[in-house]
């Protein structure tokens, strides 16, 4: 399966390798490279290359590339999902996933990648599992080991591995048990010049941070579970008991996870929670153009608007920009065109605007297309689907936890068109 | 810290003396570094000079800074190969971590050093001794390490370790072991057959851990022994919901081959709907069935309908490599009007990160040439947004391509403009390709399209524009005859086209069509007569060309022309161009010297050519099985195992029988550590079929919680059904046989029933005995009666009626059939018509498959089955057209939900006798008139439900008997005639709610005239 991985940064180095079967030279990566010098951004390199001798997966993520060389026949996506589960566990031990920080761990990165996979097949995937084989780094932790010499090598005798819920880890006590829950739901959206929705969808995913002692065994339930039209369970939820009664029942993992994700059926109208009133025109003589937004709040169910933001990719032949903006800041890097206005809380009263003059470089024609706007915003304690949740029941242990929801509704991948 | 320093004591005993050598010799001062060590490295080897002073040190943190110091070296790519023998010394420490990175730099280094790997061997050998370590990780870990060591002459020894650690009685070791043995195999390709017999044995191994690992094993060490499954098909695919992610992956992709080499193409199914040749030969096979003659030609291998069944939870798996290879599963062995159940989840993963979205819309791109229902619903998910990256936009644009049909085009179209500006001409130029290939394949569009490509020959951008060009010109091609007013209207375009390629294109399609255009041609040729020397390469090239053509058809007025260009051209500065012109002088101008040739100029320049076929690049991808790398990369890569086609006949099904039937215990968790967990997600594979109901009961006995509601029939309700399970897939030949050891049991306490379905198995004739009790005859009675499913005023002419054939159904037996007959009263055909949506509590349905077409004023029947769970609540689902949806259900009487059995008049009260009390319900009603003898009160009863007569030896007595369709439970009906024409019914039957119902049905049938 997985021969090698190759650890990448953007300029091309390879800061960091590691093999599961015989080496494999590092000149590997030239085919790789030469893919990217060719790509015109990171997130353009094809993520199967194909070489003489073998095949290079990769995958771009926190600004890295991770790259595996595999020898035979693997379903692609296996790998992927494997590399994608690589970048989490960087992420999940050290707080971040960064060159830097893989460089500051590098040991122990090396030692997680090791215990990860088994001559290229994953043998221990599970979070909850490394975590009691390789102790993640703390201050306080450190501090005792410099001084008493002890490791974060755990030595204590695995019991993660060989349960048949390898997610939890027996033995959990906690002073405080509490479970939260924050049901997330992402709007993707494609407007069009008028306004009107081309597609959209609503996809919620529900994250979980359970800390709860000993083996607790939780059913969630929703007031309106016929919502979700498709879903995603983390390995714990019984499907089966969701098929018959469509409710979350599930021994759960200790701290944070995704518990499912869902997609909210599509005949129901997604409401828009913001209008954007906008007109970006160049100047068919002359070498400038002019540049007007205004956002709104339309659907939001008396709800604030908050963190609400404009992405702009200028055309490449932007010259400069002179706009004001009678909310929020705006901020605009020439090098890479790309406009950011950070409006922030919506205030309906007095309607956010962003105005200016473009300036095209002399000579360039004037752009065809105009630049899509991509908007960001947040809305506190509303799931826009109308989901929520009923209750939550713990079976199995006898003290009474704390439980917590939280609605959040942000926007994904939502873009107008102009 | 008293352990450590005692630990360093044992240790100086091996290696003191040498390493004080070392020191004695080197005096520099190692301690001062020892403790910056950890967390920088240098980049400078020759700095690295302390590190082998380091690890002969006797302190053990001196030591693990030092390997750290090296691991991070390897890790980094730089070599520390040279510290090999200092660093093997340290294998036997008893520092966990140090020894651990010690483990660590012996995998990477091992093969360099062969011999000095060698001193290590002992240690692992060691640990792997049960008796040395009862620690199942300790031996698990060892054997990983000996396996990983890639050194030749270890092989018997790693041969030995395999075997040990397969019959292992810990599940981990054995997991391990599944892992070595690819190793071994990698290292030494001769130990193939001692190999293949540890998988034999690992793959008889009924933990969930292991099933993944050494079905990667079997993969990769012999794909081809598909025998050596046979006997463990049943269990892998019931362990799969258990199994790791990881592993779930390895094994659906085996057991998609697998159920290839195995089952018959349940594609024949439904082949009036089937894409291959065949559909012809199916057609008149269909349509015998429909004529009443029961015998389908095709029956799904229960074997085969378990992994489907097993698989599919499994599409709401977050591993999206699990998702997708369940899909391609599907996609490959399905019935096809199933495989409508992967489209959502594969259109979930659109969501995920980018690689994932370019693997999963590759699969999507592939399927949607062959299937574009599936996807068409959805086609809005493969909108373009601008931040998508290139090798995404592209794929997306590919399957909106082929999922473009009539009635979608205009949608489509109207997003393609959007798509056409993009500042990514690249794109820009994909979407002018995807445009042309739409304008192909859907003729009504084909003007449209080319009207909006010539609009595109003024865009500015030279990409567009000769993109456009091309296209038109493939367009034009495909259909040259009607076009010519779009060939004059390039003409016109000609003078303000300043792309070389695009006025190439011109040119060629000038003098290719010069006979359409009669008029306007030779114009063309007179403006570039003019600016030839001004031209590009190409355009001057395709002008000699033209010229030629021109000549060649109308020399009269062209004549002068065309040896003008020539001329022009023999002094041209490019060789290519003097070159051509040159060859076209031959070839077209009579001389002496021209011979042969000449004579053949015009079919040589205006021979016809083919038109290019604009098609999908993913059309023939389907030869790779989806999901598979090659499938990505479009080439065969190393280690891929090809597909094979369904056999014509079905292999043995008996082989893949299990001869020892261990009671319900085998399905009991092997591992029964958590009890709970374990045991309720066992059962929810096992009941996946049946219903909610019955499992959350088999959970609620089985669960060690305080809820101990289930009562003492319930759990016995819940053996019934694992046992009927276990018949189910034992005795599949039977299978109309099966309620009856359910009824068996239901009568017997549980132990004797387990020990009686044993024997019944056991003996060479199962289960003949309890087929005398109670054996499924066909119906007494089939009522004509039809109920409105539909009405054609709501249906939009679509009307549908529904009618209970009672007859067993096919597809399982706990289903009841109905016909369902489809009148079209519209005028127009209605096209695919289908079973759509059936909510989220629907019942378990087998639909029909989809009427492709329904022509005006024709009907059509077909028949579905459908698991009413023994209740009265009605199906709810939608029947769909192309069009529209209507939400229709059926409610079934009671007594549909019955099948008839024949059973003697003694057998008959030997059961009554055990379903009294509760059990029994009773009324005294007033007969009418006529139905006071025999025949009518058969007839009567007959009509309200499915049940058989049973012959009586009483005048006044009537008996009849059935079971229930789903759960098989017996059900008695005793009519006693009274005198003056009373009569008392009495039922009997543990279904304690259709009793009552089905009584007052009777009442009201018999007091009725």
């Amino acid at each position: 399966m997985i021969n090698s991985l190759f650890l990448i940064n953007p300029s091309g180095e390879m800061f960091l390798e590691k093999h599961w079967k015989s080496v494999v030279s590092r000149s590997v990566c030239d085919y790789f490279l030469e893919a990217k010098e060719k790509a015109l951004e990171p997130e353009d390199v094809p993520p199967v290359i194909h070489t003489p001798h073998h095949y290079l997966i990769s995958i771009y993520r926190d600004k890295l590339f991770f790259l595996s060389v595999i020898q035979t026949e693997v379903p692609p996506l296996f790998v992927i999902e494997f590399l994608h589960r690589v970048a989490e566990m960087i992420q999940d031990y050290f707080g971040e996933c960064s060159e830097t920080v893989v460089k500051d761990h590098m040991v122990m990165v090396y030692e997680l990648l090791e215990e990860m996979l088994d001559n290229g097949f994953p043998l221990a995937t599970e979070s909850n599992v490394l975590k009691e084989m390789i102790r993640p780094p703390t201050i306080l932790r450190s501090v005792v080991n410099t001084l008493t010499g002890t490791s974060n090598v755990g030595d204590t005798l695995l019991t993660g591995q060989l349960s048949t819920i390898p997610w939890r880890r027996a033995g959990v006590r906690y002073t405080n048990n509490e479970a939260y829950f924050d049901v997330v739901e992402e709007i993707d959206a494609i407007l069009d010049q008028s306004g009107t929705t081309v597609f959209a969808e609503i996809q919620g995913v529900v994250e979980a941070c359970v800390k709860l002692s000993g083996m607790p065994d939780l059913t969630l339930s929703f007031m309106n579970p016929r919502l979700l039209d498709d879903v995603s369970f983390h390995p714990c939820v019984r499907y089966k008991l969701w098929e018959s009664e469509r409710v979350l029942s599930f021994i759960p993992p200790d701290g944070n996870f995704t518990l499912m994700t869902y997609h909210v059926n599509a005949q129901n109208l997604v409401a828009i929670p913001v209008y954007v009133k906008q007109s970006i025109s160049f100047f068919e003589c002359g070498s400038d153009g002019r540049l007007d937004v205004t956002v709104g709040p339309k659907q939001t169910m008396g709800k604030t608007v908050e963190g609400v933001m404009v992405t702009v990719h200028l055309p490449k032949t932007i010259l400069s920009i002179n706009l004001t903006a009678t909310q929020g800041s705006y901020t605009y890097d020439n090098g890479t065109k790309l406009l950011v206005w950070d409006i922030g809380k919506l205030n309906p009263q007095k309607l956010p605007n962003l105005r200016g003059s473009l300036s095209l470089q002399a000579g360039a024609p004037k752009p065809e297309e105009n630049p899509s706007l991509n908007i960001d915003l947040k809305i506190q304690q509303l799931a826009i689907s109308g989901l929520k949740v009923n209750r939550l029941d713990m079976f199995g242990e006898k003290y009474k936890p704390f439980k917590g929801v939280k609605y959040i509704t942000k926007a994904g991948k939502f873009q107008v068109r102009t | 810290m008293l352990s450590m320093s005692t630990n360093n004591l044992s240790y100086n005993d091996q290696g003191g003396s040498d390493s004080a050598v070392e020191v004695g010799q080197e005096t520099t001062p190692t301690s001062s570094n020892a403790g910056a060590g950890f967390g920088l490295f240098s980049t400078n080897f020759k700095k690295n000079d302390d590190l082998k002073e380091m690890l002969e040190s006797n302190k053990d943190s001196l030591k693990l800074d030092a390997m750290k110091r090296i691991i991070a070296l390897i890790a980094t790519g730089k070599n520390a190969s040279e510290l090999f023998p200092a660093v093997v010394k340290n294998v036997a420490s008893k520092n966990i971590e140090l020894k651990k990175l010690v483990y660590v730099y012996l995998v990477r280094y091992a093969e360099e050093q062969q011999d000095l790997a060698l001193l290590s061997i002992s240690t692992f050998q060691r640990a792997l001794k049960v008796t040395h370590d009862p620690n199942q990780l300790i031996r698990a870990s060892a054997l990983r390490v000996l396996s990983s060591i890639r050194v030749p002459i270890i092989v018997p020894i790693m041969m030995l370790a395999i075997k040990e650690a397969a019959s292992d009685m810990s599940p981990y070791v054995r997991k391990t072991s599944a892992h070595a043995i690819q190793k071994l195999y990698s290292l030494d390709p001769d130990q193939k057959e001692h190999l293949i017999e540890v998988i034999d044995k690992l793959l008889k191994d009924k933990s969930t851990l292991v099933a993944g690992s050494v079905v990667m094993a079997f993969e990769e060490v012999c794909p081809d022994r598909i025998d050596l499954i046979h006997k463990n098909y049943r269990k892998l695919c019931n362990l799969l919901v258990d199994v790791e992610e990881w592993g779930q992956v390895v094994i659906i992709t085996m057991l998609t081959r697998y159920a290839r080499t195995q089952f018959t193409s349940p594609w024949k199914e439904d082949g009036l709907f089937d894409e291959n040749s065949e559909t012809a030969f199916y057609e008149s096979d269909e349509k015998k069935t429909k004529n009443g003659d029961e015998k389908k030609s095709y029956m799904m291998d229960p074997d085969h309908r378990l992994l489907l069944r097993n698989t599919k939870p499994l599409l709401q798996s977050r591993n999206t490599a699990v998702v997708v290879s369940v899909a391609q599963l599907y996609w490959h062995l399905a019935p096809k009007h199933e495989v409508g159940v992967i489209t959502k989840s594969l259109v979930r993963l659109l969501r995920s990160h980018r690689e994932v979205q370019y693997v999963v819309l590759q699969n999507i791109a592939t399927m949607s040439i062959q299937r574009k229902g599936m996807f068409e619903p959805y086609m809005k998910s493969f909108y373009v947004r601008s931040t998508d990256a290139t090798h995404i936009k592209s794929l997306k644009l590919e399957i909106l391509t082929s999922l473009a049909n009539e009635a979608n085009i205009s949608t489509i179209l109207r997003e393609f403009q959007t798509y056409v500006k993009s500042q990514d001409k690249q794109f820009a130029a994909g979407t002018i390709q995807a445009i042309g290939r739409c304008a192909t394949n859907i003729s009504e569009v084909t003007d449209t399209c080319l009207q909006g490509l010539v609009l595109l020959l003024s865009n500015r951008d030279e990409t567009v524009v000769a993109e456009s060009v091309v296209v038109i010109k493939k367009l034009l091609q495909t259909q040259p005859t009607q076009h010519s007013d779009i060939i004059k209207h390039m003409a016109k375009l000609f003078d303000n086209i300043a792309v070389p390629m695009a006025r190439a294109s011109i040119l060629w399609l000038m003098g290719e069509y010069c006979e359409r255009v009669p008029q306007i041609a030779p114009d063309v040729l007179r403006k570039m007569a003019k600016s030839f020397t001004s031209e590009e390469d190409i355009v001057k090239l395709q002008t000699v060309n033209l010229a030629a053509k021109l000549y060649l058809t109308n020399s009269k007025q062209t004549k002068l022309l065309t040896q003008y260009i020539l001329n022009l051209g023999k002094y041209d500065q490019n060789y290519d161009i003097r070159d051509r012109t040159r060859f076209i002088r031959q070839l077209i101008v009579p001389n002496e010297k021209s011979g042969a040739l000449g004579k053949y100029a015009r079919r040589i320049l205006l021979a016809p050519k083919p038109a290019p076929v604009l098609e999908s690049t993913y059309k023939d991808r389907d030869r790779y099985q989806l999901g598979t790398l090659s499938h990505t990369i479009n080439t065969k890569a190393s280690g891929y195992l090809e597909l094979s086609d369904w056999p014509a006949v079905a292999p043995d099904q008996s082989v893949r029988n299990v001869e020892v039937i261990e009671p319900v215990k085998e399905w009991a968790p092997s591992l029964g550590k958590t009890g709970k967990s374990k045991l309720s997600k066992s059962s929810d594979d096992k009941f996946y079929s049946d219903s909610g109901e019955e499992e959350e009961k088999e959970k609620g006995s089985g669960s060690s919680s305080s809820d101990d509601s289930s009562s003492r029939s319930e759990g016995l309700f819940g053996h019934v059904c694992t046992i009927k399970y276990h018949t189910f897939f034992l005795v599949p030949v039977l299978l109309s046989v099966v309620p009856v050891s359910g009824y068996t049991v239901l009568s017997q306490s549980k132990c004797l029933s387990r020990s009686l379905f044993s024997l019944c198995i056991l003996t060479p004739c199962p289960l003949s005995c309890a087929a005398a009790l109670l054996q499924v005859s066909g119906p007494a009675f089939v009522p004509e009666k039809r109920h409105d499913l539909l009405h054609r005023m709501t249906g939009k002419g679509l009307s549908a009626q529904y009618q209970f054939p009672r007859q067993p159904c096919l597809y399982q037996p706990t289903m009841v059939s109905v016909q369902i007959s489809l009148t079209n009263t519209t005028d127009h055909p209605l096209e695919q018509i289908h079973i759509g949506d059936r909510g989220p509590t629907g019942l378990d349905m087998h639909c029909f498959n989809t009427v492709e077409c329904l022509l005006p004023e024709a009907s059509v029947t077909v028949s579905l089955g459908v698991d009413f769970n023994d209740s009265t609540q009605a199906a709810n689902f939608q029947l769909c057209t192309k069009e529209d949806q209507f939400s229709v259900s059926i409610q079934p009487a009671v007594g549909e939900l019955f099948l008839p059995a024949t059973m003697t008049e003694q057998d008959f009260r030997k059961e009554q006798g055990k379903l009294l009390g509760m059990n029994e319900s009773s009324a005294t009603i007033t007969m009418a008139a006529e139905n006071t003898t025999r025949q009518p009160i058969s007839r009567q009863v007959a009509t309200v439900a499915n049940l058989g007569v049973v012959p009586s030896g009483q005048d006044n007595i009537h008996r009849f008997a059935g079971k229930t369709a789903s759960s098989g439970a017996v059900v008695l009906v005793t009519v006693e005639l009274r005198e003056s024409s009373a009569a008392l019914i009495t039922i009997n039957t543990e279904k304690s709610v259709m009793g009552p119902m089905l009584l007052r049905d009777l009442k009201r049938a018999l007091t009725r005239a």
